[in-house]
C-alpha cells in the first residue's frame, strides 16, 4: 500500500514527506525512467533528489500569486486543520506543562520534575521503558523479515496465490480485543490448544506463554506480529510489483538464480517498502497499547508493561500529572528513535 | 526446465497452504467452533467440532444480553466509522490538494505538522481536559473528531502522493472553463482520486471500527459504548461462557470481513495499478 517515508531531505527548514511505491531513481541508468514515472501512479510521489525538491512542481504553472490563491485557497486547510489543532496540537503542547504538575483536571500544582523522578525511580515504571523498546524493535524486525519473505513467495507464480494473499491479510481485519481474547484462550497454559499440541508432539509441557513473566512480553510481541504481518506483506507486495520488469528479464537472460534475483534485484529495489514497513511498524510498536491491554494488562506483575499501559494505569488511578509525564516520555522516546532513523533511511535511499 | 517450474509452482503453493492453515486458518476455525458450542463444551477450550452446533442461538443470546447493548454499540460504531472516515477523506484530500499544488511559505509548517501527527503519541489527559472544556468528552461527536484528528496525518500523506501524479493540465483546463476552487476540487479532482479513496476508506475503517484505545479513553462507560468496548467489558461478565464471548468476537469481525471481500480486488488493484499501467 503506502510506502511511507517521513523525513527531511531538503534540510531542516523544509521537511518533506514522500510516499513512494516502487523504486526511486536509483541512478541505475536511464532506461526505465519514463516507465517509472508512469509506474508511480497509485500511491506514489516521485523521488525528488535534493536540489529538485521545490523546482519540479513549480515548472507547470507560472501564474500570478492571486491566481494561485484563487485556485488553491489556503482555507482548504481550515476544516481539517481546526480539528487537528484543537484535539491534537493544543493537548500536545499543554502536556509539556501538565507533566510538571500534580493535576486533578480542575487544579494543577507545579511540582517541577517530581513526576519524572518518580517515573525513573519506580522499578515498575522504568521497566516499562525497557519493555517499550524491546517490543517496538522485535515486532518491527520480525515484520520486516517475515513480511519480505511472504511477499516474495506471494509474488511468485504459485498456485492458490490469491487465496494465500487473502488469508495472510485476515488477521489485520480482527480487532486487538478479539485477537487478545482468542490468544489468551489458545495460549492457556493448562487447557490451551497450543500447549496441547506441544504436549502431543514433544511430550513436554509448554510454557505459560502469557503467565510466565520472562516470556509474557515476547508472547504478546509474537501475537502482534501475527496480527500485523498481513499489512507488512501487502506493502512489500506493492513494492515488488512496482519493480520494472526489465530488471527481471535482464536477469533471466543472464541466467541468474532465484537467490541472485532476490539478492541483486528484489532486496535493493524494494528498499522503499522496507523503509516504510520499518517506520510504520516501529511507530506502531512503540506506541502499542491495545494488544498488551487485552492480553496481559501489563502483567504478570509489571513484566509486560509498556509506557502506553503505564499511562493508562496512572490515568485510571487518577494521577493525571504522572500519566501526562508518561506521555511526554513516550513522545521523547518515539521521536528520538523515529526521527534519526527516518533520516538515515532517507539517506540510504538516495544513495541507492 | 518447464516441468521443474510447474513442480515448484505446486510445491511452494502447497507448502504455503499448509503453513497458512496452521497459522491463520486454525485460529479462525477455533473462533468459529467455539462460537458454535454450548457453554460446557466451550469451557474445555478444545479445538473440536461442537457436538451440538448452536451458533445461531449463541449469536441471538449475545445480542439479547444486557438489554440489547450490542445493537446500540453496533449503531454507535457504524456512525463513528462512517462519519470519521468521511470527514477524513474530505478534509484530508482538501489539505493534500492545496499542499501539493501550491508552493507557499506555509508548506514547511504544514509538512512538519503532518509529520508530527504521524509520529507523536497523543497526550491523553490533556486531550480529555480540552474535550471537557468543549463539552465533547464522553460524546460520540467528540470521539468522531478525535479519530479525524489522529488519522489526518496518514490520510494527507497518502492522498498527497496520489494527487501529485494528477497532471496540472487538468486543473488549468477546468480553470479556463471558469471553475472556481470548490468546483475544481470537488467536481474535477475528487472523482479522479477514486482508487486512493478506496485505500483510505478500507484502512481507516479497519482502524476506527477496531479501535480500542480511543473509545476507552474518550467514550468510557458501558451505556453508550462501541462494539470493541462492549466486547472488552463482556470478558469480565462472561468469564465462564466462552461460547458467547467467541460468538461476540465473530459477530463484530464480520463487518470488516465483508468490507475486505467487497474491496479486495480494488485494494490490490489500486495498490499495484502503478506497475500494471506502466
Amino acid at each position: 500500500m503506502t510506502q511511507l517515508r517521513a523525513g527531511s531531505t531538503v534540510g531542516p527548514q523544509h521537511p518533506q514527506i514522500h510516499i513512494v511505491v516502487g523504486p526511486r531513481r536509483h541512478g541505475v541508468g536511464a532506461a526505465p525512467s519514463r516507465r517509472l514515472e508512469k509506474a508511480m501512479s497509485s500511491l506514489t510521489t516521485r523521488a525528488r533528489p535534493t536540489g529538485l525538491a521545490t523546482a519540479t512542481p513549480q515548472r507547470a504553472s507560472r501564474s500570478s500569486a492571486r491566481h494561485v490563491d484563487k485556485t488553491y485557497p489556503h482555507w482548504f486547510y481550515i476544516p481539517g486543520g481546526l480539528i487537528y489543532r484543537v484535539l491534537f496540537l493544543v493537548p500536545t503542547v499543554f502536556s509539556f506543562y501538565f507533566a510538571f504538575t500534580r493535576w486533578t483536571l480542575f487544579k494543577a500544582t507545579f511540582i517541577g520534575f517530581d513526576n519524572f523522578v518518580l517515573f525513573f525511580q519506580e522499578p515498575g515504571l522504568i521497566g516499562s521503558l525497557k519493555n517499550t523498546i524491546i517490543y517496538g524493535f522485535t515486532t518491527s524486525a520480525a515484520k520486516v523479515v517475515l513480511g519480505m519473505l511472504l511477499a516474495v513467495v506471494l509474488s511468485a507464480p504459485i498456485i492458490a496465490r490469491g487465496y494465500l494473499r487473502s488469508v495472510t491479510f485476515f488477521p489485520v481485519l480482527v480487532s486487538a480485543v478479539g485477537v487478545g481474547i482468542t490468544f489468551q484462550v489458545l495460549l492457556d497454559p493448562f487447557h490451551g490448544v497450543v500447549n496441547a499440541a506441544i504436549k502431543a508432539v514433544t511430550h513436554v509441557d509448554g510454557p505459560g506463554w502469557l503467565t510466565d513473566p520472562h516470556i509474557a512480553l515476547l508472547s504478546v510481541a509474537a501475537i502482534d506480529v501475527w496480527k500485523g504481518i498481513g499489512l507488512a506483506t501487502l506493502i512489500y507486495i506493492a513494492g515488488i510489483a512496482a519493480i520494472p520488469n526489465e530488471y527481471f528479464e535482464a536477469a533471466r537472460v543472464d541466467g541468474a538464480t532465484p537467490w541472485q534475483i532476490f539478492r541483486a534485484i528484489i532486496l535493493p529495489l524494494s528498499f522503499p517498502a522496507t523503509s516504510t514497513v520499518i517506520t510504520l511498524s516501529l511507530i506502531g510498536g512503540l506506541r502499542s497499547f491495545d494488544l498488551i491491554w487485552t492480553t496481559t494488562q501489563g502483567g504478570p506483575g509489571f513484566s509486560s508493561d509498556v509506557i502506553a499501559s503505564v499511562i493508562y494505569k496512572q490515568y485510571q488511578a487518577g494521577f493525571y500529572g504522572l500519566s501526562t509525564a508518561g506521555n511526554v516520555i513516550l513522545f521523547i522516546v518515539v521521536t528520538a528513535i523515529i526521527y534519526p532513523l527516518s533520516r538515515w533511511l532517507n539517506s540510504r535511499e538516495t544513495v541507492l | 526446465m518447464n516441468a521443474m517450474r510447474t513442480r515448484s509452482r505446486w510445491l511452494i503453493g502447497i507448502i504455503g497452504i499448509l503453513f497458512t492453515t496452521v497459522f491463520f486458518i486454525v485460529p479462525f476455525a477455533f473462533v468459529f467452533t467455539m462460537a458454535g458450542k454450548d457453554q460446557n463444551e466451550a469451557s474445555k477450550l478444545e479445538f473440536s467440532w461442537p457436538t451440538h452446533f448452536q451458533l445461531w442461538e449463541n449469536i441471538v443470546q449475545v445480542f439479547q444480553s444486557r438489554d440489547y447493548m450490542l445493537i446500540i454499540a453496533f449503531i454507535n460504531s457504524s456512525i463513528l466509522t462512517v462519519a470519521s472516515v468521511t470527514l477524513l477523506v474530505v478534509f484530508g484530500s482538501m489539505i493534500a490538494f492545496v499542499l501539493d499544488r501550491r508552493k507557499s511559505k506555509l508548506n514547511p509548517l504544514v509538512n512538519t505538522l503532518v509529520l508530527a501527527g504521524l509520529i507523536i503519541p497523543p497526550a491523553v489527559v490533556p486531550t480529555i481536559w480540552v474535550m471537557q472544556s468543549l463539552h465533547l468528552f464522553k460524546t460520540l461527536p467528540g470521539l468522531i473528531f478525535i479519530e479525524v484528528a489522529f488519522g489526518l496525518a496518514f490520510t494527507v500523506i497518502t492522498m498527497r502522493a496520489f494527487i501529485a501524479t494528477i497532471p496540472r493540465e487538468i486543473d488549468e483546463a477546468a480553470i479556463v472553463d471558469g471553475a472556481g476552487p470548490l468546483r475544481l476540487f470537488f467536481q474535477v479532482i475528487f472523482p479522479l482520486l477514486r482508487s486512493v479513496i478506496v485505500t483510505i476508506v478500507v484502512v481507516q475503517s479497519i482502524f476506527v471500527f477496531n479501535d480500542f484505545q480511543n473509545p476507552l479513553y474518550f467514550l468510557p462507560g458501558s451505556s453508550n459504548a462501541t462494539v470493541q468496548l462492549t466486547l472488552f467489558n463482556y470478558i469480565s461478565q462472561s468469564q465462564t461462557s466462552f461460547n458467547l464471548l467467541f460468538a461476540n468476537i465473530l459477530v463484530i469481525t464480520i463487518p470488516m470481513l465483508v468490507m475486505y471481500i467487497i474491496f479486495n480486488r480494488q485494494i490490490v488493484a489500486g495498490m499495484t495499478s502503478g506497475a500494471v499501467k506502466g
